[in-house]
C-alpha cells in the first residue's frame, strides 16, 4: 500500500471521487436519467417515462443493433484471425523486420479513422473490389480500424511466451500446426480473449470510419444514435446509447468470464 | 513417423560449430557481430552411454545439447543420432527426449495430458496411449498425481513429470539440460539416484547431460567431456578426469586441484628449489610443467614428498579443515581430516603428498578454472597471492566479467 495513514486514505479517496464522479460517471448518468425522460429543462429531467426504451428495441433501432452485433463480431474475429497470424510471424522475424510489420499495424491506429474510412471507400468503390454499397465495406473498415489492437495485444504476449514449451513440444515430435494448435494458442488463449474484447468494443462504438461508408441498409448502432440525436430526438438517442453501452459490457463481461477460465497460472 | 520403441542410438558430433547472430546476447562480438558458441566440437556418445558436459556457464555445454535437440543450426560440422544424419533435420523429427530445467510442462494440460501429448504427436495408436502413460509416470513415481495441473506440483515432482514425459516416447536419446539446478540441495541429490536407477532400468538410452556442477557429472556420467570457451577441452571417464586430467582447466574445474608449476628433471621435477619425486614423467627432461595434486591427497607432515611453508588461511568444513600454506610464494590446499586444535594464521608447517598422486602435465595447456563452479569460495579467491593458480585465474575472472566466450 502506497498511502499509510488514515487521513492520507480518506484524502485520496476524495479525490478519487471528485476526478472520478465528474469525469466518468456523471456523463454515463446522463445519459441513462434522460433515456428515462421527456422533458430537461431544469436541473435535473422530468416526465419519467418508458417509452424511448420501447423504440429502442424495436424496429430500425432493434436492426441497428443486430447490424452493430453482426459487424462488431465478423470484424473482431477477422481482426483477431489477422493479427494473431501476423504477431506469430512477426516474433520470427529479426529485429528490424519486426519494427517494420509493428509500424506497419499501427498505421489505422495513427491515422484518423475518418481518413481510414475515406480511404477504404475511395479503394473500393470501383470494380474489381467493388464493396461500395455493401455491409462488407463496413466490416473491413472495422476490421481494419481493431486489427491495430489485436495485434498489438497478441505480439506482446507472444514476445512473453517462454520459447521452452514450443520447444518442448517440438522435441516429444509435434509438428509446428500441432505445436501452434495444442501447445501456443491455448498458452496464448486469455491474450486473444482480451484482444477480443478490446476489438469488440471499439468496433461497437466506431462512428466516424463508419459514417463515411455505411449503405443505407447496413446502419450501425452509433449512426442511429448520431442521427437521431441530430434530427432532435436527444432522449430516444438517450436511450439507444444505453441499450448500446449494455449490449457491449453484457458481451465484454461473457468474454472475461472465459479469461478467467483460460487463465492458468 | 510414428517411432514405438527406438533403437539405442549414440550421438555423435562431427566438427560442429555454432555461431550466434546479433540477437544472441551474451558473448562478445566478433568483427561481423556474431560470436562462436562452439566451436568444431567432436564428441561420440556411445549408445547406452551416459555423457555429461560439465562446463562453467557460457562455455558452450547448453548450445552442444542445444545442436542434438535441432534448436540450433550449425554453421559447420554435423550432428548424427544413431547413424542418422539430423543437422538439417527440424526437431520434431529427431526423435528425441528432452527436459530442461524449468521443466516446460505445458500449464494448461494435467499431467496426465503432459505426459500423452508426445505419444499423440507420434500418432501412436489411441489404445495404446492410457498404458504407455500409466507407464511413464509410474516409472517416476508420478502415478498418484495424473488427474493434477503442474502448477498443483511442488519442483520435484515437476521435474519427475517432464522426464515422464520425455521418456513416455521412449526415446533413444535423451537430452537432460541443468535438469537439477531449479530443486534444493536436498532434493537435487535424490534426484540424482532416480536419475541412477532410471537409466539402469532403461540401458539402451544414451544421455547427454548438461550441468555446471561437477558432483552431478561425477556422480551420473559413464564419460565426461569438460568444456570452456566454446571447445571441448577434455573427455573421459570420471575417475580419469579425476585421477589424471589432461588439462589444467580440466584440474582444476573438476576437483579444484593445486597446480605448481616445476621444472621437469630426469626421474623427478623440481618446484620452488624442491625435488619432488612424481610415479611418471612424461615430459621432455629441461621443459617447465604443472604439477597437479588433489587438496585431500596433501596431507600435514613430512612424508614422500615434503613441502614447507606458513599457514595463510584456515577454513573449517565440519568433517575436514581446508588448510591455505604458502610455499615459496605458492598457495597450496590441503584438505585434512578435522583438526584438534586449528593452526594458527603464519605457523610453519611441512605438507606431504605420494609421488603416484601427483599428476604431471605440460605447461599451457590452458587457463584453470575459477569461480564458484568450481566450489571455490571467495573468500578463497580473495585471499589468493601469486600462485599460478591465482594469476591466471584472475585472467579468467577479468575475461570472464567481459562475457567472453571468444574460441
Amino acid at each position: 500500500m502506497l498511502v499509510h495513514s488514515r487521513t492520507g486514505r480518506w484524502a485520496t479517496w476524495i479525490v478519487f471521487f471528485a476526478l472520478f464522479l465528474p469525469l466518468f460517471a456523471l456523463p454515463l448518468l446522463v445519459i441513462v436519467a434522460a433515456s428515462f425522460s421527456t422533458h430537461w429543462s431544469g436541473a435535473f429531467p422530468s416526465g419519467p417515462t418508458t417509452e424511448h426504451y420501447g423504440a429502442a428495441v424495436r424496429g430500425e433501432s432493434l436492426e441497428a443493433l443486430t447490424t452493430s452485433l453482426i459487424t462488431a463480431l465478423t470484424a473482431s474475429v477477422l481482426a483477431l484471425a489477422v493479427g494473431t497470424w501476423a504477431a506469430l510471424a512477426a516474433a520470427a522475424l529479426r529485429r528490424r523486420g519486426k519494427r517494420v510489420v509493428d509500424a506497419l499495424f499501427m498505421l489505422p491506429v495513427a491515422v484518423p479513422s475518418v481518413v481510414v474510412g475515406l480511404a477504404v471507400l475511395v479503394a473500393f468503390s470501383k470494380p474489381p473490389m467493388l464493396l461500395n454499397g455493401t455491409r462488407w465495406i463496413v466490416i473491413l473498415a472495422h476490421g481494419v480500424l481493431v486489427t491495430a489492437f489485436a495485434y498489438q495485444s497478441v505480439s506482446a504476449a507472444v514476445t512473453r511466451l517462454d520459447p521452452a514449451y514450443e520447444q518442448a513440444a517440438a522435441s516429444l515430435g509435434a509438428r509446428p500446426w500441432l505445436v501452434l494448435w495444442r501447445v501456443k494458442l491455448p498458452l496464448l488463449l486469455p491474450s486473444l480473449n482480451a484482444a477480443a474484447g478490446l476489438c469488440f468494443a471499439l468496433s461497437m462504438g466506431e462512428l466516424s470510419a463508419t459514417m463515411m461508408l455505411y449503405p443505407p441498409d447496413w446502419m450501425p448502432l452509433p449512426v442511429r444514435i448520431f442521427t437521431a440525436t441530430d434530427r432532435g430526438s436527444l432522449f430516444t438517442g438517450s436511450a439507444v446509447a444505453v441499450v448500446l453501452m449494455g449490449t457491449t459490457l453484457l458481451v465484454l463481461l461473457a468474454v472475461s468470464r472465459i479469461r478467467t477460465r483460460a487463465s492458468y497460472r | 513417423m510414428s517411432r514405438q520403441s527406438a533403437p539405442s542410438s549414440g550421438i555423435r558430433f562431427e566438427r560442429v560449430s555454432v555461431a550466434y547472430g546479433k540477437r544472441g546476447g551474451l558473448g562478445a562480438r566478433g568483427a561481423n557481430g556474431t560470436y562462436t558458441a562452439l566451436d568444431s566440437f567432436d564428441l561420440t556418445v556411445e549408445p547406452g552411454e551416459v555423457m555429461a558436459l560439465l562446463g562453467p556457464s557460457g562455455s558452450g555445454k547448453t548450445t552442444a545439447l542445444r545442436a542434438v535437440a535441432g534448436f540450433v543450426q550449425p554453421v559447420s560440422g554435423r550432428v548424427l543420432i544413431g547413424d542418422r544424419d539430423v543437422t538439417a533435420l527440424p526437431p520434431h523429427r529427431r526423435g528425441i527426449g528432452m527436459v530442461v530445467q524449468q521443466y516446460a510442462l505445458f500449464p494448461h494440460m494435467r499431467v496426465e495430458q503432459n505426459v500423452a501429448f508426445g505419444l499423440k504427436a507420434q500418432r501412436v495408436p489411441r489404445g495404446e496411449i492410457a498404458g504407455r502413460v500409466a507407464e511413464a509416470l509410474e516409472m517416476t513415481g508420478m502415478a498418484a498425481y495424473a488427474r493434477r495441473y503442474p502448477r498443483e506440483l511442488s519442483g520435484g515432482q515437476q521435474q519427475r513429470v517432464a522426464i515422464a514425459r520425455a521418456l513416455a516416447i521412449r526415446p533413444g536419446v535423451l537430452l537432460l539440460d541443468e535438469p537439477l539446478s531449479a530443486l534444493d540441495a536436498q532434493l537435487r541429490s535424490g534426484m540424482l539416484a532416480e536419475l541412477a536407477r532410471l537409466h539402469r532400468e532403461l540401458p539402451d538410452v544414451s544421455i547427454l547431460y548438461v550441468t555446471h556442477d561437477q558432483v552431478e557429472a561425477l556422480t551420473l556420467a559413464d564419460r565426461i567431456a569438460v568444456l570452456d570457451k566454446a571447445r571441448l577441452q577434455d573427455c573421459g571417464t570420471p575417475q580419469d578426469l579425476y585421477r589424471r586430467p589432461r588439462t589444467e582447466f580440466t584440474a582444476s574445474f573438476v576437483g579444484n586441484a593445486n597446480l605448481l608449476p616445476v621444472s621437469v628433471g630426469t626421474g623427478g621435477v623440481r618446484f620452488a628449489g624442491t625435488e619432488l619425486a612424481v610415479a611418471t614423467v612424461d615430459v621432455m627432461p629441461g621443459a617447465d610443467a604443472i604439477l597437479c595434486v588433489r587438496p585431500h591427497l596433501v596431507g600435514l607432515g613430512e612424508g614422500e614428498n615434503t613441502l614447507r611453508g606458513t599457514i595463510a588461511e584456515v577454513q573449517w568444513r565440519g568433517s575436514t579443515h581446508r588448510l591455505f600454506v604458502d610455499v615459496a610464494g605458492h598457495r597450496v590446499k590441503a584438505d585434512v581430516r578435522e583438526l584438534r586444535e586449528t593452526p594458527a594464521l603464519g605457523a610453519a608447517v611441512a605438507l606431504h603428498f605420494a609421488a603416484h598422486d601427483a599428476v604431471l602435465l605440460p605447461a599451457g595447456t590452458g587457463q584453470a578454472a575459477t569461480g564458484p563452479v568450481a566450489g571455490e569460495t571467495d573468500a578463497e579467491a580473495a585471499a589468493s597471492t601469486p600462485s599460478v593458480t591465482a594469476v591466471v585465474g584472475a585472467i579468467s575472472v577479468a575475461k570472464g566479467a567481459g562475457g567472453d566466450i571468444d574460441g
